[in-house]
């Protein structure tokens, strides 16, 4: 299992997988295969492909931990540029296509509609990680400053959900089940904070107490 | 396009209606099937939407209508696989993938409430009540996309003059088909079935409202409100209710659908007016579908000159 996460092959062949939706997209787009609304269809998939991959972000740290698969962190990076890149065409398609680039039509939109607010919002929270994800920003920022400044990835998940949930006229379904998902994904690390805090606190009080983490 | 072959024409998935009846379509058509030939059916199975094939009554000796718009129409293909139906599904495509088995046969209309002479019609009855016409109108979706299409039925008030409203007629109160074992998609819409809409008697007697039977020549698709809805066309389009099962003249404001759901965002009139915007989203433009940027929407969807004088000194944007 150790050898297939950090074989080069297997984040290239990551990266491939994570390119299909874009691929879709614009095979669809020259065969006439996005429907009626061509431009609605891409927002709407772009839009979902931002949350699945905020989504899939948000699992790496639980599921290196839960299953002990510390190398997983090998694609956090990909996996939240991929959710930023399709932010970015969801976003774009709007100021373009929706807006015709009207920065006055745009301010108001912004300003006026909760929904595009929150989005916006969202956004705005993940365009400095997407810039300080490389090597050298970690260096720069120091790895605490860095880590809490990523952590601003909770609060654009957020965002996206409520945006998506604001969006929709009556049927909510989907928005709540991608609200489910990072609703567990936030609480498992609320609960593994606590835990490793009470645990840390054990330590001091009896020394012999070693805390069983095994993802440590 | 790339490929210049198509070898063999065994399409199976576009509906053979909207190939002839569009040249465009069809020289893409053979395009993609050249394109499957050479990259493989199967990953076009998987990549493409599927198309549904519907069966339809011909209508004949069709009268023209001054009232008809001479802007493009939209293409038969999308105008059936892009709409609301909100009892067959909540996505766009929904109702042209689950109305296919709807059954509409033995439809009767019941009119009642305060109307001399109450009666039930059939669709028999329905189709002989006035010639019918073609009428091609904009409809524009409270979601802010558009379209242009020929409906076909004759003047509402045809139907009222037979039943003969009393003086205490003001409003009308409209009721779909509902039918959860046709209809179990209907159970996430998140609003109340039976749909109900309204209008003031007024606007409904209005000329350019429309008891609608057919679009493009034919009887109406399932997914489109078979066998029998209305057509408001200075409306947002969750006005013109879809598969018609009771009208009711009344002196009461009737409840309506939407306003229930969400009395803030969608009002008893709901006309469209690009200055009074919905609370989520802006009403000043709409996207015509076939069109990449979004055009300016009209007031009252173009219609002012025939309706606009019914609303004479009514505040628009609280009464929206």
């Amino acid at each position: 299992m150790r050898a297939l996460l950090t074989s080069k092959s297997t984040k290239v062949a990551v990266f491939l997988v994570c390119l299909i939706p874009l691929g879709t997209l614009v095979w669809r787009g020259f065969h006439n295969g996005l429907g009626a609304n061509p431009v609605e269809n891409i927002q709407l998939t772009t839009g979902d492909w931002t949350l699945r991959f905020l989504v899939f972000t948000l699992c790496i740290t639980p599921f290196r931990k839960v299953l002990n698969l510390s190398d997983l962190i090998r694609f956090r990076r990909m996996l939240g540029l991929f959710a930023f890149s399709y932010l970015c065409i969801h976003f774009l398609t709007y100021l373009v296509l929706d807006q015709s680039l009207d920065p006055s039509a745009i301010w108001k939109d912004v300003a006026k509609r909760p929904f595009i607010t929150v989005g916006f919002l969202g956004f705005l929270l993940l365009l400095p990680l997407a810039i300080t994800s490389t090597a050298g920003w970690i260096r720069r920022l120091g790895g605490k400053r860095w880590q809490m400044l990523h952590r601003a990835i909770y609060f654009a998940a957020v965002c996206g959900v409520i945006h998506y949930y604001w969006k929709v006229k009556s049927d909510v379904r989907m928005p709540l089940f991608y609200g489910a998902l990072v609703g567990i994904l936030l609480l498992w690390r609320l609960g593994d904070w606590f835990f490793k805090r009470r645990s840390a606190a054990g330590a001091k009080l009896s020394p012999q107490h070693v805390p069983a983490n095994p993802a440590q | 396009m790339l490929f210049r072959k198509a070898t063999d024409l065994t399409y199976a998935d576009v509906t053979p209606k909207a190939v002839y009846l569009d040249r465009r379509r069809f020289l893409q058509a053979v395009g993609i099937v050249g394109a499957t030939a050479l990259a493989g059916k199967r990953l076009f199975e998987l990549a493409m939407p599927s198309r549904t094939a519907l069966a339809a009554t011909k209508f004949d000796d069709l009268i023209k209508s001054p009232f008809s718009t001479t802007e493009k129409q939209n293409s038969y293909e999308n105008v059936t696989h892009y709409n609301n139906f909100y009892e067959f599904g909540t996505d766009k495509g929904d109702p042209a993938k689950n109305a296919q088995k709807f059954n509409t046969s033995n439809w009767v209309v019941s009119v009642e409430g305060d109307v001399a002479k109450p009666r039930k019609f059939t669709m028999e009855e329905i189709l002989k009540i006035a010639p019918l016409e073609e009428r091609i109108y904009r409809h524009r979706c409270v979601e802010a996309w558009s379209i242009v299409l020929p409906w076909i039925g004759f003047s509402f008030s045809s139907l009222v003059k037979l039943v003969e409203p009393t003086e205490k007629a003001k409003f009308v109160a409209f009721q779909s088909y509902y039918d959860s074992r046709q209809m179990p998609q209907g159970r996430w819409a998140g609003i109340e079935f039976p749909y109900v809409e309204g209008l003031r008697v007024d606007e409904a007697m209005n000329p350019l409202t429309l008891l609608c039977v057919g679009m493009y020549g034919e009887s109406l698709p399932n997914q489109d409100g078979a066998p029998v809805r209305m057509v408001i066309p200075w409306k947002y389009g969750f006005k013109s209710i879809k598969s018609l099962v009771k009208i009711k003249f009344q002196s009461k404001m009737p409840p309506t659908t939407w306003n229930l759901a969400a009395p803030n965002e969608y009002g008893f009139y709901s006309n469209v007016n690009p200055h009074v915007d919905h609370p989520r989203w802006s009403q000043a433009k709409e996207r015509r579908l076939g069109e990449i940027f979004r055009r300016d929407t009209l007031m009252f969807n173009g219609y002012g000159d025939q309706v606009a004088s019914m609303y004479n000194g009514m505040d628009l944007k609280k009464y929206y």
